[in-house]
């Protein structure tokens, strides 16, 4: 008798789906293609699609673990209404149209009477032109979503400097690239695309380098990882800028085809026109041609700039070239790698190293691809010729209040080296770039405002001078979130962080409806966790009444901000709902594509809920909202979302999905509406790719047949090329109006930091609260991570993702642990400037050693997304947030700034600085502060205590 | 390891059984323990009982004991296997055995070769319960020459005890029944206090370098482990237990185990008759309570390499 | 039947490239995905939503750290079954539900005829095998066995489910009894390992180690300071000396 005789025969090819449906995942912002696998109605898996764009097949464990988030215990299940106090959880069940037509009725109100009134703000939210749109449409200027907590400072020093970003506008030329710079990313919104790219990268022996004060994820398989001091990595850009030139390799020739390098600046101290560029009659800015040695416009066709000298003008005032002003900037010596080694923990002489390397790369292993291509001059070149040094960066740049210079540098050294949009450089993605930055200015001036009006035009934009802010004649803010104000001029993205704070203290005027849609503001997603809820439930003295009267909120599951809410409007989970990833918000391009995508519904809910945005249109039908109600009043999107996927028009024949429009359904980007346009999204997966032919796919900043095509199809409004901007000078124009000149100046309280920081070169400061606190009393940084498993998955209502992370600890240097006479796994007081909290922590090597560390987001409040009050999550579980304050110290008059970029304002969350001290005190393994358990509502039934999922799909061995 | 209280039960349990059932049949076959009636019932009903007990505990920790039987079938290649089957078997000479004592009064001719097969199966089947550890390379607290006699002497010992107190509750105590109690104490003292010398100096082969293949870039720390709360290879291997307090075990171990019930029958010796049935009872509570901190501590001693992956350095 | 077959007619295993695993857990949670409606259904998850939550799977993602200081390093480590070549695990089991199948290597469980009895688990010094303690029985790495030779997946999709989710492309699936198949080679060009070799158990998965760095790896030495033209009346800034270069270079 062999083996072999008695081995059970096993069937090894089972039926394992009776249908395959393809997607969009939505458990991060990555937006994958998958195929949801169904067995009898029920998801037996799901796994990547092969065929699409983003994660071409592979899938992170968070979308494999989208089972579990579609039969999570914490779903709610019907429309509520609060009945006990705000954070009792106490609510009743009610019908979706008393719902409705009480948040109609709510809304109605504030919309008839003063539009301001009503604050309304989305999380993570992926139909922002949607939401974008009703809020317009509304008439309030009080919109925007998650970006001012995220990572504004990237997506708007990109878009000033270059027209597109870092984020999700750009990406490295993951095929070219022979070297890989990479910035502050633990996580990241493309994050199968870059785990995909740097698996080939190592593969190759491309040089991968990651400048984290972290080495866990991606910095783990760095080939060099440069463990930073939190807050310097504009020093050390700075000096790697300075190596640059300091050893002459820098791509001149980059400089004046493609800048504004060779562009003039004013150079006469007191005048308005200081450091303005020289501009021609006709406001063209000025160079110096080397060629004919003479004064000519600077994007003249035929034009050589000079970069260096002093120029007359005709004025009689003197101007210099942009560049002249960088080079003396970053040769000075404070930014000589000497000078900045101790403070960033980087050795100059690895500096000087990473310099060499990069010049290296860039400067002696070229790449040309011989390939045909005509700039916007109409000079016809034979082959695209590519420095093959790529970058990324992310919220470690991001999170700090000196991000926007920070990721300016970056920028700057990417420019130096000659490495945008060129083969193995850092490419744009379609529809980028756009102008430096985008002609688009935010709406909501005093006179924007009107009751039952819709608003003139977008909330967010970019501003270019101070006439541009959203401020009265006094200076005041518009906004209750101070976007766009003296406060936070650049804020491109709004400060949703602001919000409940500011409504709070009615500053700068009260609101009636704070309406909000995925975003946990009362827990993960607001610094100060604390007084954050304080101001949720903080009542008015004379009236009893909540000073932030009414919120609405929409959310899929039983977050920690639910509580908080008086009506909660339950929102589908992303497996039972239409979405639209659109060329008119944040689509899935790739360098070498455009490309769009849908969500369609994959199974039906079980519950009493409706997605989110299908309730929006019905509001906005209800409302009688211009573009959601016909003048007879009846709704203009019957169909709802998909009807209005379909047939919404942002202008003539540009819509939401860009492919298979017009009659013959054979348009991309314009033509008209396609009644089976979603049906064809469908048949192709979900998602549509418009290949952008190979000799538009570098250079298209200037890169002319790429321009008249992005025109074509409404990506860009103008054929002008793209410049980018190492000088930026609307910087320059906030600065004069600091100093008094123009008709819109600073309130004298702003002056100073207006003249500080809006300087058009970028620099390196502290971060504020580094600044502000003394070092002895708070010597150590401390920063989160995001975990790869969970990232942007928060909720921990998913049963296999919260036993991956069901707590965290805090992560400190071995050696630093040992001088603080710390153990691994003791219990630690980490205290800020404004309180304190306990946590246990776990001692490794790969940390800088000034800085202590935590996975974001694990910390769940006890009672919240139907988890035991015991659960680990809520017991040693733990945020920081509750340590970082949303204002900044008070200033000499006694007004506090928000702890934020003071451009953008950019929550400057990684800017948090500790004292660690061993707890004696205690050691009931619970970490502190605990809050009260919040109750469940009887819309949340109990949890399973145990699961067996899988277990209906059939007795596999037979 | 984890000490699971159906194993511990079931070793220590069965252990003493087949101890009595051992030098039930070896002396009985002998001719030095008389063949009769109720002297026979109650021993062979306890050491069978014992025996029964024990093997019935060890399929409370099964997640299916009602498909045991199938684990008579790997007696090639499981130890496991070998032993069910072994326990199985010794019930046909035994139980011949125990009828041929109990109905017939004889131990003699036929029924003296199924004492001397009952013997031997016993003691095969202690050895195999030893070897289930004592095979596991993954255990190299079990893993070891001393695993096995510490298995058959404990056995012997725990069985002996209780035959000296049998022995005195039906008058038919001799002094030779003391010593080969106390003797075969001894031994086991001797053994186990080798086998924690053992355990004290063992070289930690097993390490973390190795476990990971990481040995070329030096120290290897544990970091993360894979889930924050513990699965079930925490659970069942993770389990450790301080120094300290093993070391303190040890001493109850010694004492209560074989001091005390050594000093006891010692006490049979000079007292015997109706009274020392307190001396003899008090060893039986003292050694069965011993050997079962024994086999606990058996457990808790165990290190289990599997741990290498959950932060141990070596083991 | 739990004796070993004398030789198996392939060796399918999986090669771990330690190199570029980032640690994100996809190849766990697509694993616990696929198994838990396949072959080992379910894989259960005690205490789901409590304050002790214990579910099995067949695989798990280790963090370490290895070294010190700028040679130190963070690796990630996935641990499963390395279906070896001679597993304790199969020959300690009492009723054979435990096997290594013949024709391809692969250990296996059968649900039907496990007794729970974790003897298995013991044996193992990977910690592979996991008890399910709401199936009563022992679950462990298939090599999805119900995906590779599946006919009605796509021929993509045949390989196990954690290779398909790998983003990096850290996980590789093959036949390691053919010394030319990729993952032979693979494992011969990088020098790929066994775990824990001195116990004997010959795995057959394979682990490829983290590649050694040279943090100079190019050759770009840091430019020294050039000699500064000496001149005694006036020493160029670097700034001059800055834009002396560039003008030369926009002169040529």
């Amino acid at each position: 008798m062999t083996a072999a005789n008695t081995q059970p025969t096993i069937d090894t090819s089972p039926v394992v789906s009776d249908e395959v449906k393809a997607t969009t995942c939505y458990m991060c912002a990555c937006r994958c293609g998958i195929n949801v696998h169904l067995k009898n109605g029920k998801i037996r898996y799901i796994d990547g699609n092969p065929d699409h764009p983003v994660n071409k097949g592979v899938l992170c464990g968070k979308g494999s673990a989208g089972i579990m988030q579609q039969y999570s215990p914490a779903r709610l299940t019907a429309p509520m209404l609060r009945t006990g106090d705000r954070g009792s959880g106490e609510f009743k069940e009610i019908s979706w149209d008393e719902a409705l037509e009480l948040a109609a009725k709510w809304l109605g109100e504030v919309r008839e009477n003063d539009p301001r009134r009503l604050a309304f703000f989305t999380g993570r939210d992926q139909s922002q032109s949607l939401t974008g749109l009703w809020a317009i449409q509304f008439g309030t200027p009080n919109f925007a979503a998650h970006g001012g907590f995220c990572s504004v400072n990237m997506a708007t020093a990109g878009l000033y400097t270059l027209g597109g970003a870092f984020w999700e506008f750009g990406e490295p030329d993951w095929e070219h690239t022979k070297y890989f710079l990479m910035f502050g990313v633990a996580e990241e919104h493309g994050s199968n695309p870059l785990k995909a790219a740097l698996g080939k990268l190592k593969g190759r022996g491309t040089k991968f380098v990651s400048v984290n004060p972290v080495r866990t994820g991606y910095s783990a398989i760095a080939d060099e990882w440069l463990g930073i001091r939190p807050g310097t990595d504009g020093l050390l850009v700075g000096a790697l800028i300075h190596e640059l030139l300091r050893t002459e390799n820098v791509d001149l020739d980059f400089l004046i085809r493609y800048t504004n390098a060779g562009w003039l600046i004013i150079q006469d101290e007191g005048s308005p026109e200081d450091g303005l560029f020289a501009r021609d009659g006709d406001g063209q800015p000025l160079c110096f041609d080397r060629q004919n040695e003479r004064l000519a416009g600077a994007i003249d066709k035929h034009v050589v700039p000079a970069l260096s000298g002093e120029f007359t003008l005709s004025t009689g005032q003197v101007a210099v070239p942009a560049f002249q002003l960088l080079v003396k900037r970053f040769l000075s010596d404070r930014y000589s790698p000497g000078a900045v080694a101790e403070e960033t923990n980087i050795p100059a002489e690895t500096i000087r190293r990473i310099a060499a390397e990069l010049a290296q790369v860039a400067f002696q292993h070229e790449i040309t691809l011989d390939v045909s291509w005509t700039d916007w001059r109409g000079e016809k070149h034979d082959k695209i010729v590519g420095r093959p040094v790529s970058m990324h960066a992310m919220r470690g740049i991001s999170a700090h209040s000196n991000g926007f210079h920070t990721c300016r540098m970056i920028h700057i050294l990417q420019i130096l080296l000659g490495s945008i949009d060129c083969p193995g450089g850092f490419r744009f993605k379609p529809p980028y770039p756009k102008q430096t930055p985008p002609l688009l200015k935010p709406s909501g001036k005093p006179g924007d405002v009107r009751p039952s009006e819709p608003l003139g035009g977008p909330h967010l934009g970019f501003p270019t001078e101070p006439e541009d802010l959203l401020i009265d004649a006094d200076g005041n803010p518009q906004r209750i979130d101070k976007a766009f104000s003296w406060d936070a001029p650049f804020a491109s993205h709004g400060l949703m962080h602001m919000v409940i704070n500011n409504a709070f203290k009615r500053d700068p005027y009260p609101i009636d409806v704070l309406f909000m849609y995925m975003a946990n503001m009362s827990w993960n997603s607001s610094m100060n966790v604390p007084d954050t809820i304080k101001s949720l439930t903080g009542k008015d003295d004379r009236t009893g009444e909540y000073v932030i009267p009414k919120i609405i909120y929409s959310d899929a599951y039983y977050s920690e901000m639910v509580p908080y809410a008086d009506l909660i409007l339950p929102d589908t989970t992303y497996l039972e709902r239409w979405d639209c990833i659109s060329m008119l918000d944040r689509p899935i391009s790739e360098p070498n594509a455009a490309a769009d995508s849908i969500r369609r519904p994959v199974v039906q809910p079980d519950r009493n809920v409706r997605p989110f945005q299908e309730v929006l249109i019905d509001l906005g039908a209800r409302l009688g909202l211009p573009g959601f109600a016909k003048d007879d009043g009846s709704p203009l999107y019957p169909g709802g979302y998909p009807d209005y996927i379909v047939n919404h028009e942002r202008k003539p024949g540009i819509g939401p999905l860009s492919a298979w429009r017009g009659e013959f359904e054979d348009e991309w980007g314009v033509g008209t509406p396609n009644p089976n346009q979603i049906e064809k999204y469908i048949e192709n997966g979900c998602f549509a790719v418009h290949e952008i032919p190979e000799d538009q796919r570098y250079y298209r900043h200037v890169n002319k047949a790429y321009i008249d095509w992005a025109v074509k199809v409404g990506y860009r409004i103008t054929d002008k090329p793209v410049f980018f901007q190492i000088y930026l000078e609307p910087m320059q124009k906030f600065r004069l109006a600091a100093r008094g000149h123009g008709s819109v100046t600073p309130p004298a309280e702003h002056r100073e930091r207006i003249r500080t920081y809006f300087d058009p070169l970028p620099f390196w400061y502290p971060p504020f609260e580094e600044a502000m606190v003394t070092q002895d009393e708070y010597p150590m940084h401390a920063i989160t991570q995001r975990p790869m498993a969970m990232y942007h998955s928060w909720g921990s209502q998913n049963a296999w993702l919260r036993q991956i992370h069901g707590h965290n600890r805090l992560y400190i240097h071995r050696g630093r642990a040992a001088e603080l006479g710390i153990a691994d796994e003791d219990w630690v007081w980490v205290s800020s400037h404004i309180g304190r909290i306990k946590t246990q922590v776990k001692l490794m090597d790969g940390v800088n050693p000034d800085t202590v560390w935590t996975w974001n987001a694990i910390g769940k409040r006890a009672g919240s997304w139907n988890l035991d009050p015991e659960a680990a999550e809520s017991r040693q579980g733990f945020l920081l947030n509750h340590l970082i304050s949303e204002l900044l110290p008070k200033r000499g008059d006694g007004y506090r700034y928000s702890n934020s970029d003071p451009v953008t304002g950019q929550a400057a969350w990684y800017d948090l600085r500790v004292r660690i001290a061993k707890a004696e005190d205690t050691v009931d393994g619970v970490a502190l502060p605990q809050f009260e358990v919040i109750g469940r509502p009887a819309a949340v039934p109990p949890a399973p205590a145990n699961l067996r999922y899988g277990a209906e799909f059939g007795d596999p061995t037979t | 390891m984890h000490p699971a209280y159906s194993v511990i039960f079931f070793t220590t349990s069965s252990g003493a059984g087949y101890g009595l059932l051992f030098l039930l049949a070896i002396l009985g076959a002998l001719g030095l323990l008389p063949a009769e009636r109720w002297f026979g019932l109650a021993g062979f009903a306890i050491a069978l009982g014992l025996i029964s007990g024990g093997l019935l505990s060890s399929t409370f920790h099964l997640g299916h004991p009602e498909r045991s039987w199938r684990a008579f079938s790997q007696w090639r290649s499981s130890w496991l296997s070998r032993e069910g089957v072994l326990a199985v078997f010794t019930y046909v000479p035994s139980g011949l055995l125990a009828i041929g004592w109990v109905y017939f009064e004889t131990t003699s001719s036929l029924w003296n070769l199924m004492a001397w097969l009952t013997a031997l199966s016993s003691v095969a089947t202690v050895y195999s319960t030893a070897m289930i550890y004592a095979s596991l390379k993954t255990i190299p607290q079990w893993h070891n020459g001393l695993v096995p006699p510490v298995f058959l002497i404990l056995a012997l010992a725990t069985g002996a005890v209780l035959l000296n107190f049998l022995m005195l509750a039906f008058g038919i105590w001799q002094a030779w029944a003391a010593v080969i109690a106390i003797a075969a104490l001894l031994a086991a003292l001797a053994l186990k206090l080798r086998y924690w010398a053992f355990l004290n100096t063992r070289s930690r082969e097993y390490t973390v370098e190795s476990a990971t293949g990481l040995k070329q870039f030096g120290k290897v720390r544990h970091l993360d482990p894979p889930h924050t709360a513990p699965n079930y290879l925490n659970k069942e291997m993770g389990y450790a237990i301080a120094r300290r307090h093993s070391e303190r075990l040890r001493r109850y171990v010694l004492t209560l185990c074989f001091i005390a019930p050594a000093l006891l029958l010692a006490l049979n010796l000079v007292l015997p008759g109706m009274f020392g049935l307190f001396p003899a009872g008090a060893a039986v509570i003292a050694s069965a309570t011993g050997v079962v901190i024994e086999r606990w501590l058996l457990f808790a001693d165990a290190e289990h390499v599997v741990n290498l992956y959950y932060g141990r350095e070596a083991i | 039947m739990t004796t070993l077959p004398s030789a198996t007619g392939k060796k399918l295993g999986l090669v771990i490239d330690l190199d570029i695993c980032v640690g994100c857990h996809a190849c766990a949670v697509s694993c616990k995905e696929w198994n838990t409606g396949g072959y080992s259904a379910p894989l259960s998850d005690i205490d789901a939503y409590g304050s002790d939550p214990h579910g099995t799977w067949l695989n798990r993602i280790h963090g370490f750290e290895a070294g010190d200081g700028t040679g130190g390093r963070t690796v990630h480590f996935p641990r499963s079954c390395l279906h070896c070549e001679e597993p304790d695990c199969v020959t300690v089991c009492p009723t054979g539900a435990s096997y290594k199948r013949s024709e391809d290597g692969i250990v296996l469980v059968n649900p039907d005829t496990c007794i729970g009895c974790k003897l298995c688990s013991w044996a193992c010094p990977y910690g592979a095998r996991e008890y399910d303690q709401s199936h009563g029985v022992m679950k462990k790495c298939t090599l999805c066995v119900d995906r590779i030779y599946n006919d009605n997946l796509p021929e993509a999709d045949r390989v196990p489910a954690c290779v398909k989710a790998c983003p990096t492309g850290a996980r590789h699936f093959g036949d390691l009894g053919d010394p030319d198949s990729d993952v032979s080679k693979v494992v011969q060009e990088r020098e790929g390992y066994d775990l824990l070799p001195e116990l004997g158990y010959r795995p057959v998965n394979k682990y490829l180690p983290p590649r050694m760095r040279e943090v100079d790896r190019s050759h770009a030495k840091p430019a020294g300071e050039r000699p500064a033209q000496i001149d005694a009346v006036h020493a160029p800034t670097a700034v001059e000396k800055f834009f002396g270069w560039a003008d030369r270079v926009l002169s040529d």
